[in-house]
């Protein structure tokens, strides 16, 4: 009988090693005419583990990792594909704690299944909340969405129902559904994993969306960085048309979305709703001033659902389980899950999806086990580049949007970079300023002049020069670009280089 | 601007006529254009801007404000090494200047023999294996200076 064993092909995994494994694996199981039938999966988001091997036993799925390919023939001959003793055996992979105590509703799957087996999806409750939704009406399937208490996981945290019904309720012959994909943040993984571990997941979401407020054109706009993520999702998309998950006629009910993606170009600002729709249209990623609304007057001019991965990959378990049980997690205005995202310098760095509310240090170090050096964690940078240094006293902070704007820092996408203690936070404020001159879109004064200035103030402080009055200077930059850039750029730039000066003051007076 | 050979006339031309009707076509087809030759000649910019209807202006103005577009022909591979604040946590700096001092050029440069051009990118989305680089499209994280050097001589016997 022929034993399943999962490689990931996850890029994450692939960096490390696993497309080598897969090959030596299968290479192995030739020489000893052993029958293996190789599956591969996304990743469980334990980075630290990959390439995590598992075997598939009546006792559950045991986990070997991290493989290399040399180790493959020492697992043979430990009888790995019965569950054999071996230094790299982790058990049943589900029930390391770090896994465990997660509570997986987006990624329930990710890492379980082969990505791009709708098969498999299928088997996996998948579709279920796309079947569901198609017996609702539009205003009932918005009610859940709003009842689930589901805000933008992109990082504004806008209440996803409130948004959907503005695009419902705008008069127009055509509506689009995009998908901002665009995941340029520093310390945030969640949307490629997912794209590369369940692009279906995804797909459910936007035709949900469309079947909501009645688009029939949805469009995913990609980094071009991830391309295995461009792979999952256009085999992913194929094989939705062939089975009419997507068309003219959504499994008979009448119901059209069209769906592509889209390869955005290396902007960072494209991950800004009103850039990514000028980039979408073909343009310069200029942001446009709001009103209006994409909602109404979105991509082509027309009203557009502009939501992120996180949140439309968290809607068809919304719709299949309901609104009440996805708002069963979480607290206070923040309910549901957050995908967590450990990097940097962490010792079990990974994706961790939990209710919101768990605090940061717990992740840091009941989950992180500490920096990857083993020297003091010193800062950790929440939120991509934008989101602010917090100090070890911060540590305790809830993971809850609130929690994080009462002390002037952003949850956002829920990235979080983790330094030691060898970090000079005055060159990371002079880094922050430096990335906001390169991918500034130049469209407002405040951000494309002001971030360029602010990286000559920063040059000027780290050099000694005059030092407090240019510390003075550069906290009153960060005021003028806090308040008068046009969008979050610009806007938040000042969050990275403000908290740094707060929390780490030392650093700019060496 | 030295203009296009009759091949890479008609590459262009194929693209922009397969792609051109398409809702805000012009960034699909820089992208193929860009993966059929590797860059995108500034003679091909006319090509592109008559099928869209557009101005040249316009269209470079779109190619000059994504770093991923260029136009200049790359190595024959191109490293894309990751500066993001997860990356530097975990000693990218070190790599970074090994890469270029292996290499002999600077970011945006192209190595002397052609094999490479080294790049700067912001975020490969592998940030629990910092540091990470990519090599055309595939993806390599912790690459120490030591990884880096094997990872290298793995791309020199391809």
């Amino acid at each position: 009988m022929s034993v399943t064993i999962y490689v990931p092909r996850d890029s994450a995994a692939l960096s490390l090693g696993a497309e080598e494994v897969a090959k030596a694996i299968a290479t192995e199981a030739r020489t000893r005419k052993v029958d293996v039938t190789i599956v591969r999966n996304g990743t469980r988001g334990m980075v630290w583990l990959e390439p995590l091997v598992e075997v598939a036993l009546s006792k559950g799925r045991i986990g070997y990792g991290p493989v290399t390919a040399a180790d493959v023939r020492g697992l043979f001959d430990a009888d790995f594909l019965k569950g054999g003793a071996h230094p790299l055996n982790v058990g049943p992979v589900e029930q390391i704690p770090y896994f465990a105590k997660q509570e997986r509703l987006t990624f329930a799957r990710v890492g379980v299944t082969d990505p791009v087996s709708l098969e498999d999806y299928l088997a996996h409750d998948g579709y279920q909340g796309l079947m569901r939704a198609i017996g609702l009406t539009p205003a009932d399937i918005i009610k859940e969405v709003t009842d689930s208490g589901l805000r933008g996981r992109g990082g504004a945290a806008f209440p996803t129902g409130i948004k959907w019904k503005t695009v419902a309720d705008a008069p127009a012959d055509q509506k689009y559904i995009t998908c901002n994909a665009d995941e340029g943040d520093s310390g945030t993984f969640a949307d490629r994993m997912l794209m590369e571990g369940d692009p279906f997941c995804l797909i459910e979401g936007m035709t949900i969306a469309a079947v909501a407020v009645g688009a029939t054109q949805g469009y995913i706009y990609l980094r071009c960085e991830y391309p295995h993520a461009h792979r999952a999702l256009n085999a992913a998309i194929e094989a939705a048309y062939a089975e009419g998950y997507l068309g003219g006629n959504i499994r008979g009910s009448g119901k059209q979305f069209n769906l592509a993606v889209r390869l955005g170009a290396g902007a960072y600002i494209c991950g800004e709703e009103t850039s990514m729709l000028e980039s979408l249209e073909g343009k310069r990623g200029e942001i446009r001033p709001r009103p209006p609304l994409p909602a109404i007057k979105g991509l082509f001019g027309q009203p557009t659902i502009v939501n992120n991965v996180m949140s439309l990959a968290s809607v068809p378990i919304i719709l299949q389980k309901g609104g009440e049980f996805y708002k069963h997690f979480g607290v206070g205005r923040s309910r549901g899950t957050l995908t967590i995202q450990l990097g940097g310098n962490i010792r079990r760095g990974g994706l961790i999806e939990k209710a919101f509310g768990v605090t940061l240090r717990e992740i840091l170090y009941d989950y992180g086990g500490g920096s990857a050096t083993g020297r003091p964690i010193r800062a950790v940078q929440v939120g991509g580049p934008l989101g602010a240094y917090l100090p070890e006293s911060q540590f305790d902070t809830p993971l809850d949007y609130e929690a994080f704007s009462n002390i002037q820092a952003l949850l956002g996408h829920g990235g979080l970079v983790v330094f030691d203690d060898t970090v000079d936070m005055a060159q990371m404020a002079r880094y922050a300023m430096e990335f906001c001159a390169l991918e500034s879109c130049g469209k407002c004064t405040p951000c494309r002049i002001g971030s360029t200035r602010g990286v000559e103030v920063m040059d000027r402080v780290i050099a000694g020069q005059n030092r407090d009055f240019h510390v003075t200077l550069i906290e009153e930059l960060c005021d003028t670009m806090l308040n008068g850039s046009l969008c979050g750029l610009g806007g938040l730039t000042p969050y990275p280089v403000q908290s740094a000066i707060r929390h780490f003051r030392e650093d700019f007076s060496k | 601007m030295s203009p296009l050979d009759s091949e890479t006339q008609q590459i262009v031309a194929a693209v922009v006529d397969r792609l051109k009707d398409e809702p805000g076509a012009l960034l699909p087809i820089l992208h193929d254009v860009q993966n059929a030759l590797g860059y995108i000649p500034p003679a091909a910019v006319p090509v592109i801007a008559e099928g869209l209807n557009l101005s040249r202006a316009d269209v470079h103005g779109v190619i000059s404000f994504y770093h991923y577009f260029r136009d200049t022909r790359p190595g024959r591979h191109t490293i894309h090494l990751c500066r993001a604040e997860a990356c530097q946590s975990m000693n990218q700096k070190a790599t970074e200047v090994h890469a270029k001092h292996t290499l002999g050029v600077d970011y945006h440069g192209t190595t002397a023999n052609g094999a490479f051009t080294f790049e700067p990118v912001y975020c490969l989305g592998n940030c629990a294996a910092s540091p990470a680089m990519m090599i055309d499209e595939e993806l390599y994280g912790r690459v120490t200076p030591e990884r880096f050097d094997a990872i290298l001589a793995d791309w020199g016997k391809r």
